[in-house]
Order: C-alpha cells, then sequence, then structure tokens
C-alpha cells in the first residue's frame, strides 16, 4: 500500500512538472520609467514560454493582457514570473493597468 | 484626473455590476441588504490588507501567490453563487408568490445569505486592492490631487452604474423576476470559474488547451468599459484559451443541473 502511494505521488509530481515546466528558458520583460523594456518579444510558436516580468520603478504596475487572459500587480522593485502559451501565430498585447498608455506586444512567429 | 477616474470606475463597476445582481436575486430575502453591506465593509478592509501585502502574496507560494489566492476567492464566489441559485430553485417560486402578496420581504427558512456576504466580500476585495494600488502608486508619483479627485469620481460614477443596473432589474415583472436574474447569477458565475482557470494556468497548474479558440477583439475589445462590462456580466473574453471556455461550459452545466435536480425534487415533495 505505501508503494501505491509513493507510485502515485511520483506519478503526479511528474504530471505536475511537465505541467508547469517550460519549453524554452524564461523571456525577461523590465518595466522602466514605467515603460516596457522590450516592447516586444519574438515567441516560437506552439511552445510554453514563462516571462519573467522585473519592476525596477518606484512605483506598482500590474501587467495585464486580455488577449492572453494573464494579470498580475508587480510591486515597485519586484519581479514576477508568468506562463504564456502554447500559442497560435498572432500578435498579443499587454499592458500596465495601472498605467494604460505603456503597452507591449508578445509576438508569436509562426513555425 | 480623467484618466484616473476612468481606471477606478472600470474596477468599481465590475464590483457594483455583480453586487447590484447579488441585491436583485435575493429581492425580498429580509436580511439582505445587512449581510451584503457586511461584505462591503470587509471587502474594504481585505482590500487594504491585500494591497498593503502585495510583496508578501507575490511571494507567496514560490512566487505564484496572487494567482492561487485570486483562484481561490474567485472558485469560493463561483461555490456562493451556486449556492444561491441551487436555493432559488426551491424557494424562488414561493418568495415570489409571498412577495406580491404580502410586498414586504420574506422570512424565509435557511437563507444563503453568507453566500450574499461572501460574494460581495470577493468582488470589492479584489476590484478594491487594484484600486488601492493603483491610487497609491498614483500618490506617490505625487499628483495626489488629480488621484483624489480622479478616484472619487471614478468611484461615484461606477456605484451608479451598479444602482442604474438594479433599477433595471426591479423593471423585470415579478413572474419573470427571479428566472432572469438566476440567469444573470449563473452567467456571472461561469464568467468567475473561467478566470480562476486563466490563473491557474498563468501558474502552469493547468494546460491552455489552445489559444484564441477565437479572436472577436475587432468585435468588441475586452478592454474597453463594455468590453469590461460584458466580462464580469458573462465572462465575456475576446481571445479565450481552451481551459476557461471548459470551466465556463462545465460550471454552467454543473449549477444549472444541480438547479435542476433540486427544483424537481423540492415540486415532487409538495407533490407528495
Amino acid at each position: 500500500m505505501p508503494g501505491r502511494l509513493a507510485l502515485l505521488t511520483s506519478a503526479a509530481l511528474l504530471a505536475a512538472a511537465t505541467l508547469s515546466a517550460a519549453d524554452t528558458a524564461p523571456l525577461e520583460i523590465g518595466i522602466k520609467a514605467q515603460a516596457f523594456v522590450p516592447a516586444e518579444i519574438h515567441v516560437p510558436a506552439g511552445v510554453k514560454v514563462q516571462l519573467h516580468i522585473v519592476n525596477s520603478d518606484d512605483l506598482p504596475a500590474e501587467f495585464e493582457s486580455t488577449d492572453l487572459s494573464r494579470e498580475i500587480v508587480v510591486p515597485a522593485h519586484k519581479d514576477v514570473k508568468v506562463y504564456i502559451g502554447p500559442l497560435d501565430a498572432g500578435r498579443y498585447r499587454f499592458f500596465n493597468d495601472f498605467h494604460q498608455e505603456s503597452q507591449g506586444w508578445v509576438v508569436v512567429d509562426p513555425k | 484626473m480623467f484618466a484616473t477616474a476612468i481606471i477606478v470606475l472600470r474596477e468599481v463597476m465590475e464590483a457594483a455590476l455583480i453586487i447590484a445582481i447579488v441585491l436583485g436575486a435575493s429581492r425580498g430575502i429580509a436580511g439582505r441588504g445587512r449581510w451584503v453591506s457586511a461584505g462591503v465593509a470587509l471587502g474594504v478592509v481585505g482590500a487594504g490588507v491585500v494591497a498593503l501585502f502585495a510583496d508578501v502574496i507575490t511571494n507567496a507560494f514560490s512566487g505564484d501567490g496572487q494567482e492561487l489566492l485570486n483562484a481561490f476567492v474567485l472558485l469560493a464566489a463561483v461555490c456562493m453563487l451556486a449556492w444561491h441559485n441551487i436555493w432559488m430553485s426551491s424557494h424562488g417560486r414561493e418568495l415570489a408568490s409571498e412577495m406580491k402578496s404580502v410586498g414586504h420581504d420574506v422570512q424565509a427558512g435557511s437563507k444563503p445569505l453568507t453566500a450574499l456576504m461572501v460574494i460581495t466580500f470577493v468582488a470589492v476585495m479584489r476590484e478594491g486592492s487594484e484600486v488601492v494600488l493603483f491610487l497609491w502608486a498614483l500618490g506617490t508619483a505625487g499628483s495626489a490631487a488629480s488621484m483624489l479627485a480622479g478616484g472619487f469620481m471614478g468611484l461615484v460614477v461606477g456605484v451608479l452604474i451598479g444602482v442604474f443596473m438594479y433599477q433595471g432589474l426591479l423593471q423585470i415583472p415579478m413572474r419573470h423576476f427571479f428566472s432572469i436574474t438566476g440567469w444573470l447569477v449563473l452567467l456571472i458565475a461561469a464568467g468567475l470559474a473561467a478566470q480562476a482557470a486563466a490563473f491557474l494556468n498563468q501558474v502552469g497548474w493547468l494546460p491552455a488547451l489552445g489559444s484564441s479558440l477565437w479572436d472577436s477583439s475587432r468585435l468588441l475589445d475586452q478592454s474597453s468599459i463594455a468590453g469590461k462590462m460584458l466580462h464580469t456580466l458573462i465572462g465575456y473574453t475576446a481571445r479565450p484559451s481552451g481551459i476557461q471556455l471548459l470551466f465556463y461550459v462545465l460550471t454552467l452545466g454543473i449549477i444549472l443541473g444541480l438547479m435542476r435536480w433540486v427544483g424537481h425534487r423540492h415540486a415532487a415533495g409538495r407533490a407528495a
């Protein structure tokens, strides 16, 4: 019985690890003087990618994308990570919900 | 100042619409005003706490704190909305006929009043914490006057939209009233479940199951005021992923199924 439990646990852990693992290294997007740097990042189609959003301002920001259904507060001088994809080719807009003039694009290049 | 007002308005409107519909859907139940007010008060406190501890929450659960907190409170709200609707499927008819005959609030038996409080609390806390963070950012940037004026304007207009929504609901004739508010509650619940799915996908706990199943952003931009309104009311998403649609449909199906089942059982019990 404990053996089966261990097997189940490791299977579940493996499944969770596969689920949360990104297909590539995290891509960094900075927030500097309330602007996204770079404002356009390229991502291959059909892969899961992790974005690493680093806020170096004194102000909190909210990284939001209705195109990607992503939404996360990035406190001042903090960084956060979010998964996106696997995505189809196309352009996906993101913006700072606390400063809506700042926006950027995730550009998914066709395979 | 105007830009500030718009941002605050968008957040306040989301909470106000949900509260208006919950108030409509619980019409005639004695004590609902007190419980909804308690939910608003707790939500305001909760919003302050979430904003104050944004750093701590962000770092919690190895960096997944925000998403997990959001998914948890959203799913809690979905359960409460489901409870309300299931309760109404066995009590709604009596409520409507008693209201017509006595013309005032009904002291029905065990009522889902806690549900009303939790739903209100979640709506106010989620939207409120963003307002607090946003206004705080604006205040530290040195535009305190614009922050206060814009924030106040946004708050007032947002609340007014909720009041109009509620007044509009009251125009519905009593014999259709609870079936319409029931559908509104159901659609809000499905939309919130889809949002929870997006948060769980954001931290990699759920697969996306396909991106952009459709793209209606040219038809109705989800970040516009109308888009945001429909996002709150029916869960409108311009470019949904598979997991969002799956959660939406499953939530709709499960709540509807339970409502029908409880409603039939109740009708059979009364006939016997």
